[in-house]
Parts: C-alpha cells; sequence; structure tokens
C-alpha cells in the first residue's frame, strides 16, 4: 500500500514537473493521470497489487475529498444572494443537458461498434 | 466555567485537527443519513457536509481560512486521487480503444456544449460577467476548472464552489435522466457523468459498476483537458 502510494505521489511530481517545463495550461495530476496511464499501457501487465489498493483504496473517498473546497462557498454568499437564481440555474439546467445530450451522442456513435470487440 | 469554555472554543476554532476532525466525522454522518433516506436524492454527502459545515462557520462566525487549515489536509489528497483514475481507466483498456472515436467526437461536441450551456443560461437568468466566466468551466474537475477560470478573469474560489454544486448536481440528477432516457450501457452513462460533473459525479459512476466508474473517469480527464483549450479559445473569440 505504501509502495503503491509511493508510485502515485511520484507520477504526481512526473505531471508537476512536465506541466511546469513545457509551460503547459493544465494542472500537474491530471498530467500525471496520462503519464501513469501510458506507463501502464507501456509495460502492458496489469497494475501491481500494491498500486491497485492504494488507487482503490483513495478512489473509495473521492467523494469526500471535494467537501473543503465546496465550503468555500461561505466566501461568496452576497454574491449568491444577488444572482442565485442565475447561477442556480446555469449549474442544474447546464449539467442535466450536457449529460443527457453526451449520453444520446456517444450511444448514437458508438452503437454496434463495442460488440464487435467482446 | 463559561469563560474556559468560551476560551477553550476560541482556541478550537484555530486548531486545523478540530476542523479535519468535523469535516470526517460529519461526512459519515451525511454519508449514513444519504443512505437511510435513500428516495430523497438531494441528499448527496458531499451536499449535507458541505451545508452542515457552512452553517457552522457561520454561525459561529469562524473564517474559512481558520476551516481550510484543517480541511486542506483533506483538499491535499484530491491530486493523488486524480492519477489514481489512471488504474480503473487501464483496466477498460480494450473499450476505450475500440470507442475510440466516437469517444473522442463525443467529447469534443459534450464539452462545448457543457460551456456554452453553462454561459448560456446564466446570461439569460441575468448572471454578471465575473460570475459568467466563473460559470464557464464548470464541468472541468476543480483545480482545472480554477485554474481557467483565473485565466479569463473569472473568480477562482466561486468556481471551485460552482464546480462542486454541478459535481452534486450531476451525481444526484444524472442517474435518473439517463434512466428516463433509457440508457442502460455503463460506458456511456460513466462517460456522460464524468464529463459533465467531474470527480463528484465519477465517485457516483462507481457505485453504479467499475466500468461506469472508469469511464467516467476518463470522461473527466479528458474533458479537463478540452476545457482547458476550449474556454480561453472562446474567450478569446468573444472579446
Amino acid at each position: 500500500m505504501l509502495t503503491g502510494f509511493l508510485q502515485l505521489l511520484s507520477f504526481l511530481l512526473a505531471g508537476e514537473i512536465v506541466v511546469h517545463l513545457a509551460a503547459l495550461p493544465l494542472p500537474g495530476p491530471v498530467v500525471g493521470m496520462a503519464l501513469l496511464l501510458a506507463w501502464l499501457l507501456r509495460r502492458g501487465s496489469e497494475p501491481s497489487e500494491n498500486l491497485g489498493k492504494a488507487a482503490s483504496g483513495i478512489l473509495q473517498f473521492l467523494s469526500l475529498l471535494f467537501v473543503p473546497a465546496g465550503v468555500g462557498i461561505i466566501l461568496h454568499l452576497e454574491r449568491l444572494q444577488r444572482e442565485w437564481p442565475a447561477i442556480l440555474g446555469s449549474v442544474v439546467f447546464a449539467t442535466l443537458i450536457s449529460v443527457a445530450l453526451t449520453a444520446l451522442l456517444l450511444r448514437r456513435l458508438s452503437a454496434g461498434k463495442e460488440q464487435s470487440h467482446d | 466555567m463559561i469563560e474556559r469554555l468560551s476560551s477553550l472554543w476560541t482556541y478550537l476554532q484555530t486548531l486545523p485537527v478540530f476542523w479535519l476532525v468535523l469535516t470526517l466525522g460529519i461526512y459519515q454522518l451525511s454519508a449514513r443519513l444519504a443512505r437511510r433516506v435513500h428516495g430523497f436524492p438531494l441528499a448527496h454527502p458531499v451536499g449535507l457536509s458541505i451545508l452542515a459545515l457552512v452553517l457552522i462557520l457561520y454561525a459561529t462566525d469562524t473564517p474559512y481560512e481558520h476551516y481550510f487549515a484543517g480541511g486542506q489536509w483533506i483538499h491535499a489528497l484530491l491530486a493523488p486521487a486524480t492519477v489514481a483514475l489512471a488504474v480503473p481507466l487501464y483496466q477498460q483498456k480494450e473499450r476505450i480503444r475500440s470507442l475510440f472515436i466516437p469517444l473522442l467526437t463525443t467529447l469534443t461536441i459534450g464539452s462545448l456544449l457543457a460551456i456554452i450551456a453553462s454561459v448560456g443560461i446564466g446570461w439569460m437568468l441575468g448572471a454578471s460577467p465575473s460570475s459568467l466566466l466563473s460559470l464557464a468551466p464548470k464541468s472541468a474537475t476543480a483545480p482545472v476548472a480554477m485554474g481557467i477560470a483565473e485565466k479569463v478573469g473569472g473568480i477562482p474560489s466561486l468556481t471551485a464552489a460552482v464546480v462542486i454544486l454541478t459535481g452534486i448536481t450531476g451525481a444526484v440528477g444524472a442517474p435518473w435522466v439517463l434512466d428516463r432516457l433509457s440508457i442502460h450501457e455503463p460506458a456511456v452513462r460513466g462517460f456522460a457523468m464524468g464529463l459533465a460533473s467531474h470527480g463528484v459525479g465519477t465517485a457516483r459512476a462507481f457505485q453504479e459498476s467499475e466500468q461506469t466508474g472508469a469511464f467516467a473517469g476518463l470522461g473527466m480527464g479528458l474533458n479537463a483537458l478540452m476545457t482547458a483549450v476550449l474556454v480561453p479559445v472562446l474567450y478569446g473569440l468573444m472579446v
């Protein structure tokens, strides 16, 4: 588990370094994820038990990790008081519309494709 | 006695571990409550926890900085958790390969749509320009969205808040919408949830199945990249 966690952090570090050196407009963790995926694909074997345990261990609590940033909404109570219908409307409707249209489009484009590989 | 208690409170208020314990404790209670009232979809553990913590900070007049001194220990784990999404993704590599072109097409259109819908609906309902710029990247994962908002003149901390609200909306509303449209394919459900509602939606997708979760992680990761490219480009076209 510790080895796995070290691997995750090393790829995070690698992601941060790449972002800094290449001046990418992307966050280090996302690049770190891409690097880890590339590494796994190159090796071609299943992730080690250590890495698998560390990954599923941390992903199990994924939604908890958003709580502290979300509490930051307290910094914007005045703005929300003024603009809540617009902000809430944008959040709720845009999100649900995106989910619906994205899913309909992907289902349409992928129809029949998956079976050919299974 | 009262004096002692009030001095203890002043002490606790600035003690990071106090807020850390409170955040974890409230989250566990919220998760238990959300499970118990399963039929009531608005009871999402993240939403309930944020609501409870905001009420506590508000009632006790505690500055967010004091809270975040403890909360940052949890927040810091978001970065390695994002990296960890590569593992379930790898396990879906065959499926991703066979769906490569549909996924890429859907990503481009879906990402564009999420940005335009956010800004368009906000604009129609009368949001101020700085709010609109903060709303634009809201489907991307929090750290990406905050960076984008900063770049185009939005307010990063407001973006963080709307990003998480977006996540909760997706976690709560997306399964319902997808059921109504009778979309049952795990890959399609997951990709749409991750694309539109990032990590919170992804966490919800993992509850449906490992495959749904993996595709949500894919949608989230790819949309982080796409939103980071599209928002500054669209902004450049607008001004």
